[in-house]
């Protein structure tokens, strides 16, 4: 396959696995954590790096959903002890991103992989970087990455469907109910962590928050189903992944930011004219017919 | 045995005592109003009831066993403030979640399920809005699914929290007719209330709060002046104090 459907590929990948996770996210209110772990996986990385000495594949999964929980946890620990929520996040990613920062100078010179890396991710490195079994390359690898995070992703989202809807909208109903609401918490968040170190590589910490977030954000404003926001936000991270790479071809710009830039485009234009939830729609009700 | 036996429930924030040795116990097929002014406990006793919040010490009991183990027998109507209504789903679908205990874990929603919810929508009268995005429902409306909610649990014993606040007349209504009912069944109904006013006519028990019990038993009995004084602090006046109690 060619270079372009490669990236085309990833991107694409990167947006139905951010759109499908981040509809969970937007909708409990816990948009701040995507960019919380999103940071601190860092450090799993390195951790997996120093324990395995490989920077790829399983142990790197392991290692950010390891930090991943470890966040979350931190997070919900801090806040039961009376720290405000937004504090108790702003305090933990930030010293766990800073430790995988302190440990990657310390392995420069033997680790691929830097800061700046880790923030903008790299994916026009994708294609080069193949898979390779039995001496015969079987595609980029982070694209199996992806697709392995994104059965996982579709599994969970599938069984566990009407735990997730009730959990989000009523907790305490779902409590009374017997229904394990922690578990599931730490589930969603385990997504989030394979599904943030998967894309990490291609598009990096600070934009994966825009494609969690901001496709969701968008596809709450077209439905008024579940279901249909799951499907519309990832159809949106894909289509602005596609708009965004051909823009990035077009004027010779970073793919990975020309995606993030699609989402909000994408995002601003369905805030004005979306059907239900648009401005449009709500100043045409007020004006006298 | 009684359906609800509440043993010296004491429950504390920050060291400071919001709920002292909260004991009482409820007969089978009865409405009860727990009374009292802001801030007396009253949702507080609820989400202590329910684990929401940890008790300090004391014991919920349901049919005789503890509440953890009881949970199937108990349905919860929360503040309706206490959700999202811009959640994208229809009142169908909030309705149908008050089946989950009963589907169990994992499992998709059958066709009885479905049924039941749409009969219970129909009890309330909402059936005609069963595809409603539920933000587009007024407040009574939306009230009236969360009721409808809790019929489709089928649970024994039923704790609501505040469900008359911001109803328009029709859904206040509603609800009552709909506690008759629930009780003709030989449920047991408690109700967090604030309106003094309908007291009586509303609940066969009452529970007077303010951080301790002032008074539980039957309404006849119990919601008497001095404990209507005794639990606002004094600050009933005599002529809607005699009013209420009529």
């Amino acid at each position: 396959m060619s270079y372009t459907i490669w990236i085309l590929f990833t991107a694409a990948l990167v947006g139905i696995n951010c759109g499908l996770v981040g509809t969970f996210l937007v909708l409990r209110k816990m948009s701040m954590l995507s960019d919380a772990i999103s940071h601190s996986v860092l450090l799993g990385i390195v951790g997996a790096y120093m324990v395995s000495h490989q920077l790829q594949g399983v142990s790197m999964l392991i290692g950010a959903l390891l930090v991943g929980l470890l966040t979350t946890f931190l997070v919900q620990l801090l806040h039961q002890k009376g720290v405000q929520s937004d504090a108790a996040i702003g305090v933990v990613f930030t010293c766990l991103f800073a430790i995988g920062v302190v440990l990657i100078s310390l392995f420069a010179d033997r680790v691929h992989l830097d800061v700046e890396h880790a923030l903008m991710g790299e994916i026009a490195f994708v294609p080069w970087d193949v898979l390779e079994v039995g001496g015969k390359s079987i595609g980029s690898k982070a694209v199996w990455l992806l697709g392995f995070v994104l059965a996982i992703n579709i599994f969970v989202i599938v069984f566990a469907y009407k735990e997730l809807k009730i959990s989000s909208f009523d907790s305490e109903m779902a409590v009374t109910l017997g229904i394990p609401v922690v578990f599931i918490h730490y589930v969603l968040m385990g997504m989030l962590s394979l599904t943030t170190v998967a894309s990490f590589d291609s598009v990096g910490a600070i934009l994966v928050v825009a494609m969690l977030i901001v496709p969701s954000a968008t596809a709450y404003l077209w439905t008024d189903r579940l279901s249909v926001m799951l499907i519309c936000s990832a159809l949106i991270g894909v289509l602005s992944s596609v708009i965004g790479y051909m823009g990035a071809t077009a004027f010779n710009v970073s793919i990975s930011g020309a995606i993030a830039v699609a989402t909000g485009v994408l995002f601003f234009i369905s805030l004005w004219i979306a059907p239900k939830h648009g401005l449009l729609r709500k100043w045409l009700k007020k004006s006298p017919a | 045995m009684n359906p609800l036996v509440v043993e010296q429930v004491t429950v504390a924030y920050d060291r400071q005592l919001v709920l002292e040795d909260v004991s009482f116990s409820v007969p089978e097929g009865k409405l009860v109003g727990i009374i009292g002014p802001n801030g007396a406990g009253k949702s507080t006793l609820m989400k202590a009831m329910l684990n929401f919040i940890p008790r300090m010490h004391g014991n919920v009991f349901v049919y005789g066993k503890p509440y953890e183990k009881q949970r199937h027998l108990v349905g919860y109507v929360p503040q309706r403030n206490s959700v999202d209504w811009d959640f994208p789903t229809n009142a169908l679908d909030v309705v149908l979640m008050g089946r989950y205990g009963h589907i169990g874990l994992w499992k998709r929603p059958r066709k009885e399920d479905v049924d039941i919810a749409m009969q219970c929508l129909d009890k309330v009268g909402m059936l005609p809005y069963a595809k409603r995005q539920i933000s587009q429902l007024s407040g009574g409306q939306q009230q009236r699914v969360f009721l409808a909610r809790a019929l489709a649990q089928d649970a024994s014993v039923y704790f609501m929290d505040e469900p008359f606040v911001g109803v328009d007349a029709a859904t206040e209504k509603a609800i009552v007719q709909l506690l008759n009912e629930l009780k003709m069944r030989g449920k047991t109904v408690l109700v967090v209330h604030h309106d003094l006013q309908t007291v009586r006519d509303y609940f066969d028990y009452v529970l007077l709060l303010n951080k301790r019990v002032i008074a539980f038993g039957e309404t006849e009995s119990v919601f008497t002046y001095d404990h209507i004084q005794k639990t606002y602090g004094g600050k009933v006046t005599f002529l809607s104090a005699a009013h209420i109690v009529g």
